[in-house]
């Protein structure tokens, strides 16, 4: 049986397809995913992501191990401040991607829903006896994200305690948004301007309400995960369990700027440092097909009739026009520029190795 | 006033409406839902010929590629021009403004056609 997002009332009620994902009954769309990705790139869209896992590491050795259990550098971080980054087995394959936001009291770990369990138990095999604390806050926290160009001037007259708009991205404060207290960050996962607001279960559909209100003047629309999907793909952002897995390291998988080698010691560091100076499996790119022609998962990539690798996200980019690809190539099989072909149901269709991300919002 | 010529429906969720000696052919409301927001349509150009349970086009949507087969045989006399340059009719209005190809029919109408309420029974007993 799946678990229930505290919204799911709400999504029924605003006529949403209910889909499982990651454990969760969530809404795959609200109506058309199209409609959903093209208002939060013209305007702004409000997903509820409540069954993303939340995770606080407390305790006088939390910042120290949290540094040794993920990639990134989090001890530069200031209180305040958040990153992205992976943590990896010792062999560098990619446990899990997830954001650490730093807190004068510790480090709150945002893992994915699928990887729950699995996460859970990977970093409880790594605790140290003392000084270190786990409280596993998923249960009790939901998620709203609000994305799109309109997001902060929808936010910002509910706000209390802290300005959204004066908040820098990857950067994090304890605020009240319609009277309901939220950890604020300016974060998401669509490559547009956007605010994430963690508050409790309980309390999640009086601020999901408050902000659709508050939003509709503006052209606030739900959005469900089809959309974020779409929107995602096109900031070329990696999903775990199709971009990534336990089978892939940072580098092959384009994260290699998440991995900061020369932190010190933490989980995978060796294996890492032969794969940022050595060869590699693979790589990462991305391609950009023709209008008619969508890729999907697990399709192969062509170059010169020969197998040199498989999609690993396609879709259609409603905002670049086109059908896009993520897809993990042979190391050797070419840069920006090179022709390749996607094989889609037995056809194959043209594509060309893009620079990502496919899709790069106006700067403001 | 009822529908004075009711649309008949195939098991792979295409319908056909007869008008006159030609037939309007298009996606049921449930394969809409089904597929999601329609991206594309490959379908025939005037003139193509078609055969009843043949495939005759492709239906792309955010979700997956999905064949279209005919309800019914004969030479297509039309291709919605509209659902051509905005696919999301086919999800706005599948039975109406988003119908896909007019066929002149050749030969009789296949037996196996389900009506709307066949259709439906036929679709909830797929479920689950």
């Amino acid at each position: 049986m799946p678990e229930h997002t505290p919204l799911e009332a709400d999504h029924r009620r605003l006529g949403a397809t209910l889909v499982e994902f990651g454990g969760y009954l969530m809404p795959l769309h609200y109506g058309s995913i199209r409609a959903e990705h093209l208002a939060v790139r013209r305007r702004a869209g409000l997903f509820d992501v409540s069954h993303m896992g939340e995770v606080w590491v407390g305790g006088p050795g939390a910042l120290a191990f949290v540094q040794q259990l993920v990639t990134n550098d989090v001890e530069r971080l200031r209180p305040g401040a958040a990153c992205y980054t992976v943590m990896c087995r010792p062999d560098g394959g990619i446990v899990d991607d997830l954001l650490v936001y730093r807190d004068e009291a510790g480090c709150l770990l945002v893992i994915n829903a699928a990887r729950h369990d699995a996460d859970l138990a990977w970093i409880r095999a790594q605790l140290p006896p003392t000084g270190v604390a786990l409280d596993d806050r998923s249960e009790a926290t939901a998620l709203l994200a609000i994305q799109g160009p309109r997001a902060g001037a929808i936010l910002a007259p509910l706000a209390r305690g802290a300005d959204p708009l004066r908040l820098r991205s990857y950067h994090h404060a304890d605020a009240e948004v319609a009277g309901v207290p939220v950890r604020l960050s300016r974060t998401g996962y669509t490559g547009e301007d956007g605010f994430e607001c963690y508050a409790a279960a309980a309390r999640a559909p009086e601020l999901w309400t408050a902000l659709l209100q508050a939003g509709a003047p503006e052209g606030l629309a739900p959005c469900g995960l089809g959309a974020r999907d779409t929107l995602r793909l096109e900031a070329g952002l990696r999903l775990y369990g199709q971009d990534i897995d336990e089978s892939v390291d940072p580098f092959t998988s384009g994260l290699g700027w998440t991995v900061k080698l020369g932190k010190g010691r933490f989980t995978g560091r060796e294996a890492l440092t032969r794969l940022a100076d050595g060869p590699r499996p693979g790589a990462s790119v991305g391609l950009r097909l023709g209008p008619r022609h969508i890729p999907r998962h697990g399709q192969p990539v062509r170059r010169d009739g020969t197998v040199v690798g498989l999609v690993t996200s396609g879709g259609f980019g409603f905002t670049v026009g086109a059908g896009i690809a993520l897809a993990t190539v042979t190391a050797d099989s070419g840069g920006v520029g090179t022709r390749c072909a996607v094989e889609l149901r037995g056809a194959a269709a043209p594509a060309e190795v893009v620079a990502l991300p496919f899709y790069r919002r106006p700067s403001d | 006033m009822p529908d004075p010529t009711p649309a008949r429906f195939t098991r792979t969720h295409e319908w056909a409406r007869p008008e006159g000696e030609e037939a309007v052919v298009g996606i049921s409301d449930h394969a809409q839902a089904q597929l999601g927001d329609v991206i594309f349509l490959d379908l025939p150009e005037v003139g193509a010929r078609v055969q009843a349970g043949e495939r005759f086009g492709t239906v792309e949507s955010v979700k997956a590629a999905s064949d279209l087969y005919a309800p019914v045989g004969g030479s297509v006399v039309a291709v919605n021009p509209r659902a051509a340059t905005a696919p999301e009719l086919v999800n706005q209005d599948p039975m109406g403004d988003g119908w896909l190809i007019r066929v002149a029919v050749e030969g009789a109408w296949p037996a196996d056609l389900l009506d709307a309420a066949g259709y439906d029974q036929w679709v909830a007993s797929q479920a689950g």
